[in-house]
């Protein structure tokens, strides 16, 4: 920001950027609050503050991510995300050109979505004391009366589907972050999954879990599913959709692919005789071209998630607090 | 006349090894009344008799022990009453002291004789044992220690079976799993097909054998696999189907005669061979050759003779030993179970060796090797698990501690005052099957030894599977989790066997080399010179610290560390140093130039102290393994199977000491004599021993710069020790210089004694 310490100069800039790009009848109505009308039904609410260095990666850039991050956790719900709000905290001496940028990738992020942003704020903070720019995204949804997904649904028996390869996002960031240079550029998979999810669950209203793995990735996404519902998890390697150009950077890394974190990805869970049929939505879709099932729930008093690897063996894949550590003495 | 009357209270392995019927016997003998009994965990006596003959009671009880019985205390008092009429065995006290477990037995002298004598009813008989020997362990359920609460439950015996067990005078008295034909479990061939064939089936498998087929033999603790290991076509065969390409494969040999065609064997080996323990032993080739392919370039092979009449009658079938390896798929553990093995092990072998008698707990294979002063433990497990280690005295007293061990090679200990109890060998803990093993085997020892433990101990890696499941457990027993530096248990494994060590009320020091622990600042150590005792340590001195690029990829491709090392010491234009000593293929490839990146950002490149990666990377720029071990420990075997035969004539690389805020043992100089070495074509063998003898000579005088030269009391210890040109070269030169040396006797020096180490840290860290 070239207007240094806050004062009316900077705001009004920043107003104009935002009411340009995020322009809607909710939005442009310029209260504090936005009002609309209730749909019928119950209500979803969720919000997600976005950190994340570097703010452009290959694939999207906070902006983008800011959006997605939070409809796709109204979805996991099994809602249909309706308006989102932002709020924004500003670095300064933060480039101007770099948060239009921002705002207008928000802005094609939340047009393409159909959802718009009715309300927004902004704060600067001092030199220093933040990282360009944080974005809190709060989003409000609804979700049919029939829907009872939660992490707590799992039982023995069903179906454990991901939408797509693992790990582009995470490798991506980290690529771009660190300038690794890879045979070909890995690029984040950060996408909306609502409409996809309004599709699986009109077909099947009876899914048990819709989660997305983001940080910690497939993993932890798993674990926490498994402790919620009190099950056990077997995965099979051989099933576990990951990009080839992922992969090959992961080997080189000594990163796990299933701890890596996604922003395009969802896991489902459902009985198995519905796996096919999700399975069929999901492949129309542009998100869930290579959706598979990975592996079925299984009843287990230490609520562990296995994976059966291609030669026979099985591996605890467990609950990581940080990053990956080595462990062979 | 009244005589005098003795009270013994005898503890140490006393119940279940056949104790009460031999004091009986002797008592008889000598004309002494009173009784005998089992009293919580100790056997009580009561002998009324005249002086003379008390005493020779009193000599006699240590001299003849039955095989598997051990003493470790007697106290006496004497006892005024009246004495009885005769001697009895009587009833056991239910005390609240638990009883414990025996280890499994190798088939004693006299059962061997029965099996192979036509005339007697066990002619034959594959399951054949006494109180002397047989299973324990492997087919225990719960306590206490009787019939019903194991896997022979589900066999009544016979009349004569009954009559033995009941005579106090008959070898048999409560063997508990006593059987004959008559009344035992039976045994049978299988085919693929699951057709069963319960005749002449010793005679059948031998031929199988013989014709190149792989077998799956149903054993004491484990469904083993067998092939001839004259036929090197066979042994490719069941490295191919089980994905096993390069690791050793153990033998078994008939007998110490058939042993001795291929190998040395020393006195002290045939002793341990010939033990109730019937390990893996690791004797040097010698006489005539196996193929190769038993254990690529290795100098060495592990031999065991039969260890139970199942094993004697199949091998009295051939000629040639057998390969005999652990009956398992990739990294799963061993099967125990039929239904499990013929469903995982099917696309393994030809056929299978079976019997009904049920495997309760898996114990696999101990391995040891001798050396000039005793015994060194590799792997911890049948014939040696669960017998306690002693402590010193000071832990009369000690709170009662769970130490749950590391991550590989994983095995836990109870310790409750002077004994500390390390399970069997379980394995790596990142195998599911394995770590749901290592859970259920940790509950089956809380419940026989009815233990509550004070204290849980865990190693301090944030992420190791037994800390966690430390964490879990010491919730839900309501015990202090403490957590135990890894390097300072190792440390401590060692110290925990030496009384005189302990009472020298010094801090020892010790030079602890391995893969890799947690450190206390937060970074992965493994090449440490520590001074401590069990409540405390101080880091001395270290090996240089070298990122590890890809992290736990570094532990498993050697060419990660030869690089990181390289660029460690010449700095980011480190391959214009190279001039082409090492393969430039290797390094000018995208992987590599990645890598570079890697530990320039810091991206997954730990730092580390580690031992082991030195090796590894010694290892990959010889040329002997670069791309990936294909076993844990492949890399380091490889070097100093190399290394071996020029140590002798060699002399080591120049080391380099730096005093920073610790010690820390430079490798630049190393490195440069190594290229050197490459560039003048020196062989690669001479090179892999003057970086051995390099390596002894920095760490003597890292010692000796960090002691002031006073010499006093030194541990070695972790799995880098396993290497012997190492461990003897270090033993030599540091006794020479006027050090005591001490090194792990009963537990191994590598992870698998993690456990009792961290148990006496953590009991003695509370006590104060
Ligand atoms: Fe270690
Ligand atoms: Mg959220
Ligand atoms: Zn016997
Ligand atoms: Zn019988």
């Amino acid at each position: 920001m070239t207007h240094g310490g806050g004062g009316k100069a900077t705001s009004d800039l920043i107003e104009t950027l935002f009411y340009k790009h995020l322009s809607n009848p909710v939005l442009d109505q310029g209260h504090d609050a936005a009002v609309f009308d209730a749909p019928p039904g119950r209500l979803v609410m969720s919000t997600d503050a976005h950190v994340i260095s570097p703010l452009f990666f290959p694939g999207g850039d906070i902006g983008s991510l800011s959006v997605h991050g939070t409809l796709n956790d109204i979805a996991m719900a099994g809602a249909k995300p309706l308006s989102l709000t932002a709020s924004f905290i500003l670095e300064e001496g933060f480039p101007l050109a770099d948060l239009e940028r921002i705002v207008i990738s928000m802005a094609e992020a939340a047009q393409a979505a159909g959802v718009p942003v009715v309300s927004g704020d902004t704060k600067v903070v001092e030199k220093g004391k933040g990282d360009g720019v944080f974005i809190t995204t709060t989003g409000i949804g609804v979700v049919s009366e029939a829907v009872e997904i939660s992490p707590r649904a799992a039982v023995p028996g069903q179906a454990v589907l991901v939408s797509g390869p693992i790990g582009n996002h995470g490798v991506a960031i980290l690529s771009k972050r660190e300038n690794l240079e890879f045979e070909t550029e890995i690029v984040s998979d950060s996408a909306a999954l609502h409409t996809m999810v309004t599709d699986m669950v009109k077909a099947v209203p009876g899914i048990a879990v819709l989660r997305d793995p983001t940080r910690g990735g497939l993993a932890t996404a798993l674990n926490e599913i498994a402790h919620a519902s009190a099950v056990g998890i077997e995965l099979f390697e051989e099933d576990l959709p990951v990009d080839p150009d992922v992969e090959a950077a992961c080997e080189i890394l000594g990163l796990d692919p299933l701890y890596v974190a996604n922003e395009g990805k969802l896991i489902c869970i459902c009985n198995a005789g519905d796996a096919e049929t999700l399975l069929g939505i999901m492949h129309a879709h542009p998100s869930g071209r290579q959706a598979a099932v990975i592996g079925t729930v299984i009843g287990d008093p230490d609520h562990m998630v296995v994976m059966q690897t291609a030669f026979g063996g099985s591996r605890v894949v467990d609950w990581l607090s940080g990053e990956q550590l080595p462990r062979i003495c | 006349m009244p005589g005098i009357g003795h009270s013994i209270r005898v503890s140490g392995l006393v119940q279940g090894v056949g104790l009460r019927p031999f004091v009986w016997r002797l008592a008889s003998r000598l004309g002494l009344k009173g009784s005998v009994l089992n009293d919580g965990s100790d056997v009580l006596i009561e002998v009324f008799g005249s002086e003379a003959n008390l005493k020779q009671f009193s000599s006699l009880l240590l001299e003849d022990l039955p095989p598997l019985a051990r003493i470790d205390a007697v106290s006496v008092s004497a006892k005024t009453c009246n004495p009885p009429a005769g001697f009895t065995i009587a009833a056991s006290v239910d005390g609240s002291a638990p009883t414990g477990v025996v280890p499994d037995a190798a088939t004693c002298p006299q059962c061997l004789k029965e099996i192979f004598d036509p005339a007697n009813r066990r002619f034959g008989y594959p399951f054949t044992n006494c109180t002397h020997c047989g299973p324990r362990l492997s087919i225990l359920r719960q306590i206490p220690y009787d019939r019903p609460s194991t896997s022979m439950a589900v066999f009544d015996m016979c009349r004569r079976c009954r009559t033995e067990y009941e005579d106090p005078d008959d070898r048999r008295f409560h063997a508990q799993p006593n059987a004959c034909p008559d009344c035992g479990p039976r045994l049978w061939f299988e085919d693929l097909k699951g057709n069963r064939d319960g005749q002449d089936v010793f005679a059948k498998v031998a031929r199988r054998l013989k014709q190149g087929d792989i077998v799956a033999i149903k054993g004491l603790g484990g469904f083993q696999i067998a092939c001839d290991a004259g036929n090197s076509e066979a042994i490719k065969r069941l490295r191919l189907r089980k994905n096993r390409p390069r690791k050793p494969f153990a033998l078994m040999a008939r007998d110490i005669a058939q042993v001795r065609q291929y190998c040395r064997v020393s006195e002290s080996e045939e002793y341990m061979l010939a033990g109730p323990e019937a390990p893996i032993v690791l004797l040097e080739k010698e006489g005539a050759s196996l193929p190769n392919e038993i254990a690529f370039e290795q100098p060495r092979l592990g031999m065991m003779l039969p260890n139970t009449p199942l094993h004697h009658l199949l091998m009295t079938q051939l000629d040639v030993p057998i390969v005999l390896t652990s009956g398992n798929l990739s990294n799963n553990p061993q099967e125990i179970s039929n239904h499990g093995a013929t469903q995982r092990l099917g696309a393994l072998v030809d056929g299978f060796l079976m019997h009904d008698r049920e495997i309760v707990n898996r114990v696999d294979d101990s391995v040891l090797q001798w050396e000039k002063r005793g015994p060194v433990v590799i792997r911890r497990a049948r014939g040696l698990a669960p017998s306690p280690i002693r402590l010193p005295d000071s832990f009369a007293n000690a709170p009662k501690v769970l130490a749950m061990g590391g991550e590989l090679k994983a095995a836990f200990c109870l310790l409750n005052g002077r004994n500390a109890v390390l399970s069997q060998h379980i394995g790596d803990l990142e195998n599911a099957a394995t770590f749901k093993d290592y859970r259920k085997a940790l509950r089956l020892y809380l419940e026989l030894y009815q233990f509550k433990p004070d204290i849980i101990a865990v190693d301090q890696h944030p992420q190791y599977r037994s800390t966690e499941f430390g964490r879990e457990l010491a919730d839900e027993l309501g015990a202090e989790l403490v957590k135990v530096q890894h390097h300072h248990a190792h440390l401590c494994a060692v110290l925990a066997e030496c009384q005189a060590a302990t009472e020298q009320c010094r801090p020892a020091y010790g030079i602890i080399l391995d893969g890799l622990g947690w450190g206390l600042d937060g970074t992965v150590w493994g090449g440490e010179i520590l001074q401590g005792d069990f409540a405390s340590f101080q880091r001395l001195g270290h090996l240089q610290a070298v990122p590890m690029p890809g992290g736990a990829s570094a532990s498993v491709e050697p060419w990660r560390n030869l690089q990181a090392h390289l660029r460690n010491c010449f700095g980011v234009s480190w391959r214009e140093v190279l001039a082409d000593p090492v393969s430039v293929d290797l390094f000018s490839s995208r992987r590599s130039a990645l890598l570079d990146t890697m530990m320039e950002k810091g991206v997954n490149a730990p730092v580390s102290t580690s031992a082991g990666r030195l090796f590894d990377a010694v290892a990959a720029a010889l040329d002997l393994c670069v791309d990936r071990q294909s076993f844990e420990g492949e890399a380091a075997m490889l070097l100093e199977a190399a290394a071996a035969p020029y140590v002798p004539d060699e002399a080591g690389y120049k080391v380099f000491l730096e005093q920073k805020a610790l010690l820390e043992i430079g490798m630049k100089p190393l490195w440069e004599q190594l290229l050197q070495d490459k560039r003048n074509l020196v062989a690669d063998g001479r090179i892999a021993a003057r970086f051995h003898l390099g390596l002894i000579d920095a760490l003597e005088s890292g010692l000796a710069a960090v002691s002031g030269s006073t010499p006093g009391h030194v541990v070695l210890s972790g799995g880098v020790f396993q290497n012997r040109i190492l461990r003897e070269g270090l033993r030599d030169r540091l006794e020479q210089a006027g050090w005591t040396l001490l090194f792990s006797k009963q537990a191994p020096c590598n992870d698998g004694g993690l456990a009792l180490g961290q148990a006496v840290a953590a009991a003695v860290t509370r006590a104060h």
